[in-house]
C-alpha cells in the first residue's frame, strides 16, 4: 500500500510504542531480580545474584512449583480426554442440541473466572465434603477442556471427513481408522491444546483461590500471598523473572508445531 | 466383529452418546449445575448470625444491588473501566495490526506477530507484578522516566488498573484484527486509491468497516476479561474497587448477595454479546 511519509512514521511509532509497552515491564522484572536494593528502587544502585540463590533454596517456592506442575498435568489429562471426545462428536455428527452443547463448551472461558470460582466453591463445600487437592483439578479441568475442545474441533473441521470415509471404504473398521488416519491428523492439535491447557492451569489464580483446599498452595497462590510481604519481595521478584524466562519454552514448542504443519 | 463393535457400527445415536456422555456429565451437569445452584442461591436468604444460607425465597439481594447507590456506582465504574480498557487496546492494536499486516515486509510478519503473542505465555500475576514495579508512586520506573518532564506517576488507583488491564489483554485485541486485515484483498485497497481516495480516507472508509467484526471480536475479550477481574484491582488499585472485589468480599459472609452481584457482569456480557451478534463478530473468534 502506498502511504505518505508521515503515515509511515506514525505507524512505526505505534508499533514501537506497542512493543516497548509490552516488553519494558517484563524486562524491568528480570533486571530487578539482580537489584541489590531490597525495595527495588529504580534506578538500581548495584547488582547481585544473591536473590536467585536464596530463591533456589526456598522450600515454599519448590513445593508450590511441584503442586502447580502436578495440578496442571492432571487437569490437562482430563481435558485431553473430555475435549477430544466432545470435539469428535460435535465436528463429526449432526444432532439435536448440537449448538447448545458447543456454546456450553465455551462458557467456562467466556464467563468471568470469579463466577466459575464461587459456583464451584458453593457446590464443593456443600455437596462434595469440602475443598481438597482434587477440587483444584476439577476446577482447572473445567476450563482446560475448552481449549483442547477448540483446538481439536477446529482441526476436525479443517480436515473434513473424506480421509476417514476413504479408509472405511477400503475396509478398515472404526478403531483402525482412528488409529491410522484420524489420530495422526489430530495429533498436533492435541499437543497444541495440551500445551495451552497446561499453561492456563499453571497460571490460574482466580478459580484456584475458590477451589483449593487448606494448605494447597499453587505457585500463583504463593506469589499472591507473598506479594505484599516486604521481606519476601526479592524472592517473589526472582520467581517472576524465572517465569518470564521459562515462558519462552511453550512459545518455542508451539512455533515448532506450526512449522511442522507446513 | 464383537457384539459391541457391531452395535456401535449400526447405531449412530449410540456412538454420539458414547462420545458425549463424559463431557456432558462434566460440563453440563457439574459446571452448568454449579452455575444454576449459584444463581438460585441469589434468591435465598441469609442467616445474619451464622452466615448460613436459608432456603427461603427473597428478592432483597437484587433489590439491594439495584437500589443501593454504592453498588450502582461500582457497576458503572466497572463498566467504565472495561470500556476504557477496550478503547485503549483498540487504539493501540489497530495501527499495530495494520502495520504488521500491511506495511511490514511479509518476511518479518511472523516475527512481529510472535513478539505480540509471546507475553500471553507469561504469567498473569507476573505481568501485573511488573506493573506494580512500574507504577510505584515514588521509586517506580515510570516515575523515574517521566519526572524529568515535570510529571509524576499516578501511583496505584483507577489509572493503574486501566493500564494494567490494557497491558494484559492487548494481544487478544491485536490477534483478531491482524487476522482480519491480513485477509483483506489488495484489489479493494487499490480500487479505492484508483478512485481517488487518499490513504487516510481508504483506511476510514474501506479498511476499518471491513475489519470492524474483527475489532468487535477483540473487544469481546478485552471487555469481558476486564469486567470480572478483581486480582489486578487488588494489586494495582490501591483503594479502588470493582464488581469482582464486591463479589469476593461478600462471598464468605453473604453468598446469596455475592451471587446476585456476580450476575451483573454475566448480564452485561450477555447484553454486549446480543448487541454485537449481528456484526458477525462471533465467527471471528
Amino acid at each position: 500500500m502506498n502511504l505518505s511519509r508521515t503515515a509511515r512514521i506514525v505507524l512505526w511509532g505505534f508499533m514501537g510504542f506497542g512493543l516497548s509497552f509490552i516488553y519494558v515491564p517484563l524486562m524491568l522484572v528480570v533486571i530487578n531480580s539482580f537489584n541489590k536494593n531490597k525495595s527495588f528502587n529504580w534506578p538500581p544502585t548495584g547488582f547481585t545474584t544473591m536473590w536467585w540463590t536464596k530463591a533456589a533454596s526456598n522450600s515454599g517456592v519448590k513445593d508450590a512449583i511441584l503442586l502447580s506442575v502436578l495440578t496442571a498435568s492432571l487437569a490437562t489429562i482430563i481435558a485431553l480426554i473430555l475435549g477430544s471426545l466432545a470435539a469428535a462428536a460435535i465436528a463429526r455428527y449432526n444432532f439435536f442440541g448440537r449448538d447448545v452443547i458447543s456454546l456450553m463448551f465455551v462458557l467456562p472461558i467466556a464467563l468471568p473466572g470469579i463466577v466459575t470460582g464461587i459456583a464451584l466453591n458453593n457446590v464443593f463445600t456443600n455437596f462434595f465434603g469440602g475443598l481438597t487437592f482434587f477440587t483444584i483439578i476439577i476446577g482447572h479441568a473445567t476450563f482446560c477442556v475448552v481449549v483442547v475442545f477448540n483446538n481439536v474441533a477446529a482441526r476436525y473441521r479443517r480436515m473434513g471427513a473424506t480421509f476417514e470415509e476413504a479408509s472405511m471404504d477400503l475396509g478398515a473398521n472404526r478403531l483402525t481408522t482412528f488409529r491410522l488416519v484420524t489420530f495422526p491428523m489430530i495429533r498436533n492439535a492435541l499437543v497444541a491444546g495440551a500445551l495451552l491447557s497446561f499453561g492456563l492451569s499453571f497460571d490460574e489464580i482466580i478459580v484456584t483461590t475458590f477451589t483449593a483446599g487448606a494448605g494447597q498452595t499453587t505457585l500463583p497462590i504463593w506469589i499472591f500471598q507473598n506479594l505484599f510481604r516486604p521481606n519476601q519481595a526479592p524472592i517473589v521478584n526472582v520467581v517472576a523473572a524465572a517465569l518470564i524466562v521459562v515462558s519462552i519454552i511453550p512459545i518455542y514448542l508451539s512455533q515448532r508445531l506450526t512449522q511442522e504443519r507446513k | 466383529m464383537t457384539n459391541t463393535r457391531r452395535y456401535f457400527h449400526s447405531h449412530v445415536k449410540a456412538r454420539i452418546a458414547a462420545l458425549l456422555s463424559l463431557p456432558i456429565a462434566w460440563l453440563g451437569v457439574l459446571y452448568i449445575g454449579s452455575l444454576a445452584a449459584l444463581f438460585i442461591t441469589s434468591i435465598w436468604k441469609i442467616d445474619t448470625f451464622t452466615s448460613k444460607v436459608v432456603r427461603e425465597f427473597t428478592l432483597s439481594n437484587f433489590i439491594d444491588v439495584l437500589t443501593d447507590k454504592a453498588y450502582f456506582n461500582v457497576t458503572m465504574r466497572t463498566v467504565g473501566v472495561a470500556i476504557a480498557v477496550t478503547i485503549i487496546c483498540a487504539v493501540l492494536a489497530i495501527p499495530m495490526a495494520f502495520f504488521i499486516a500491511r506495511v511490514a515486509k511479509p518476511k518479518s510478519r511472523p516475527v512481529l506477530i510472535a513478539l505480540v503473542i509471546t507475553p500471553l505465555w507469561a504469567s498473569y500475576l507476573v505481568k501485573i507484578y511488573a506493573w506494580r514495579t512500574m507504577m510505584a508512586p515514588d521509586s517506580g520506573f515510570l516515575n523515574w522516566l517521566i519526572s524529568p518532564l515535570g510529571l509524576s506517576s499516578p501511583g496505584f488507583g483507577m489509572v493503574a488498573v486501566i493500564i494494567g488491564l490494557s497491558y494484559l489483554w492487548l494481544p487478544y485485541m491485536v490477534l483478531p484484527i491482524y487476522a482480519g486485515m491480513e485477509k483483506l484483498p489488495d484489489s479493494i485497497i487499490d480500487a479505492s486509491a484508483d478512485l481517488g481516495a487518499k490513504p487516510g480516507r481508504t483506511f476510514l472508509k474501506v479498511i476499518l468497516p471491513i475489519t470492524w467484526p474483527a475489532i468487535i471480536a477483540g473487544s469481546l475479550f478485552t471487555f469481558s476479561l476486564s469486567l470480572g477481574d478483581y486480582i489486578t484491582v487488588q494489586i494495582l488499585g490501591g483503594t479502588f474497587q470493582m464488581l469482582g472485589n464486591v463479589v469476593y468480599q461478600n462471598f464468605a459472609l453473604n453468598l446469596p448477595f455475592a451471587a446476585a452481584v456476580a450476575l451483573i457482569p454475566v448480564i452485561v456480557m450477555f447484553i454486549y454479546l446480543g448487541s454485537v451478534r449481528k456484526t458477525g463478530a462471533l465467527d471471528n473468534l
